[in-house]
């Protein structure tokens, strides 16, 4: 089933185009790394699926509908760049910051009713961070916060994540433990992921699929096929070939 | 004169019921106001709300009922020329400001009749406050504390991560239209108590304070809450017994709270 469909994605900040005619689709279960150059129009091609940046043409439609009549958000966890967004000395509690994740589910005049702090708690468990619930989320360290976003985007139990280069505040033992957790939401739970991440040695060891941006669409597909490619081997060179294809242990 | 005199004084229970009303409003409001960083935006409303006094008065009009439609148009006004012109949003309420003060000195010029009321409202005076004004208060206050509570999701995802919130289907720009429209309403309803000078000490202080010392947003409110109210009982009877201006006395009870938590804090 098709979760996600791009047809002919051109953006355009100023005078500058900084995403071109890009068309994928993702379906459900695929587990796709977004990688590309700085500056090739990944953060802003998220954002456009997200509705957070108007696209020039072209199209997008989420679960079989177009972005603009599209409500069921809670479908939807995201992920942002480390707390890129996030207004630090806002006293917030964890299960405050929890809680967000679950206003999609909710219309206007957001009621928070019991349920939803059984949802919170399950999560928490889940993560492992259960015992973070009543600190406030400027308190705890990079790593900690990570979890506490990443619990977030999971508490309405989206069909797609979308990770915006989560593992940069964590160290490697983390970092190692973050992506396993990733595999089995996505190989257990079927929740798709698109990860944006320049670590693409990740990428081939958890994702199945490549999306290689570079403002156009240079790659999408099999991890593997890419490594194999004759045509990605022309366009990369083969060096930088295999250092996108090389996998972490 | 003893306390339970002073009590009895119906300026003085006028003064009470209405501060109390219009302190706790200017306390939650500057929460969300000063966690946006729009906390200027209280004072450049201010500033339009005195050319707006000026303009009621000029032409013989009830002053609040002036002020209330202009300065929301003016707030909204802040919001469109920060989105739209590229503008960042201090120098838009500037610009606001700016336009609102000079109308007010223009139409004080102008008129020459009304300068002694116009300037009352400079510095505020809740001891002097008409009953109308008494009900005003309430009555909006009451407003503004129900649209915050059913919007209070809504605004602390707007305010904690405006991004994210927009990914969870939360209509940003309508919300900051809601935050700016309820600080016009009660900027106007807190000049008559401290003046157009200080009303943002009003939504500014008693955040400030509470962001010092509280563990999570509720307590935040509460924290908050409790020292504008205070303060205001502390200021208007402190103002009476000392013959103090009242809506200094406010400001500075406040100032010095925020110094207690700065003290409270390092020990």
């Amino acid at each position: 089933m098709s979760i996600l469909e791009i047809k002919n994605v051109s953006i355009r900040y100023n005078q500058s185009e900084v995403v071109k005619d890009v068309s994928f689709t993702i379906n459900s279960g695929d587990f796709v790394g977004l990688a590309g150059p700085n500056g090739a129009g990944k953060t802003t091609l998220v954002k456009a699926i997200l509705g957070l940046v108007p696209i020039t043409s072209g199209s997008v439609e989420l679960f079989g509908e177009t972005k603009e009549k599209f409500s069921s958000w809670s479908k939807i966890g995201y992920l942002p760049q480390k707390s890129s967004t996030i207004n630090v000395l806002f006293p917030a509690t964890v299960n405050e910051v929890v809680m967000l994740g679950l206003l999609s589910q909710k219309t206007w005049f957001k009621k928070i009713i019991k349920n939803d702090q059984f949802k919170i708690n399950a999560i928490l468990q889940d993560l492992g961070i259960v015992n973070l619930k009543k600190r406030m989320f400027s308190e705890l360290s990079g790593g900690q916060q990570q979890k506490v976003l990443l619990a977030r985007a999971l508490v309405s139990s989206p069909e797609v994540l979308i990770f915006d280069e989560p593992s940069t505040a964590l160290d490697p033992e983390s970092r190692e433990s973050f992506f396993q957790l990733l595999e089995r939401l996505n190989k257990k739970n079927g929740i798709a992921i698109i990860l944006i991440t320049h670590d693409t040695g990740y990428i081939g060891k958890y994702a199945n699929k490549l999306l290689y941006i570079d403002k156009n669409l240079i790659y999408f597909g099999k991890f593997s096929e890419f490594c194999e490619s004759e045509k990605m081997k022309s366009y990369f060179g083969k060096y930088e070939q295999h250092l996108i294809c090389h996998q972490h242990d | 004169m003893d306390l339970l005199n002073f009590l009895q004084y119906t300026f003085i229970q006028k003064a009470f019921l209405a501060g109390a009303f219009v302190a706790i409003v200017c306390s939650v409001l500057g929460l969300f106001l000063v966690l946006r960083k729009m906390s200027l935006i209280g004072d450049g409303l201010s500033h339009v709300s005195f050319g707006a006094i000026a303009l009621g008065l000029f032409f013989g009009v009830y002053p609040f009922c002036i002020a209330i439609p202009v300065v929301i148009l003016a707030s909204i006004l802040i919001l469109k020329i920060s989105e739209r012109a590229k503008v960042y949003g201090d120098a838009a309420i500037g610009i606001v400001s700016a336009v609102g003060i000079s109308g007010g000195i223009i139409l004080a010029s102008l008129s020459k009749g009304f300068n002694v009321d116009l300037f009352s409202y400079l510095f505020g005076n809740i001891l002097a406050i008409s009953i109308t004004e008494v009900i005003l208060s309430i009555v909006l206050s009451v407003v503004v504390l129900v649209v915050i509570y059913f919007f209070y999701w809504d605004l602390f995802s707007a305010t904690f991560d405006e991004e994210y919130a927009k990914t969870t289907g939360i209509k940003t720009n309508f919300i900051n239209i809601i935050l700016t429209v309820l600080t016009a309403l009660t900027v106007v309803l807190s000049v008559k108590m401290v003046g157009i000078m200080l009303v943002s000490a009003l939504l500014i202080l008693p955040a400030v304070t509470a962001l010092q010392i509280a563990k999570g947003f509720k307590a935040a409110m509460i924290i908050g809450a409790l020292v504008s109210l205070i303060s205001v009982i502390f200021g208007i009877t402190l103002s009476f017994f000392l013959d103090l201006p009242t809506g200094a006395t406010i400001v500075i009870i406040n100032a010095l709270f925020l110094m207690f938590t700065f003290l409270y804090k390092r020990i």
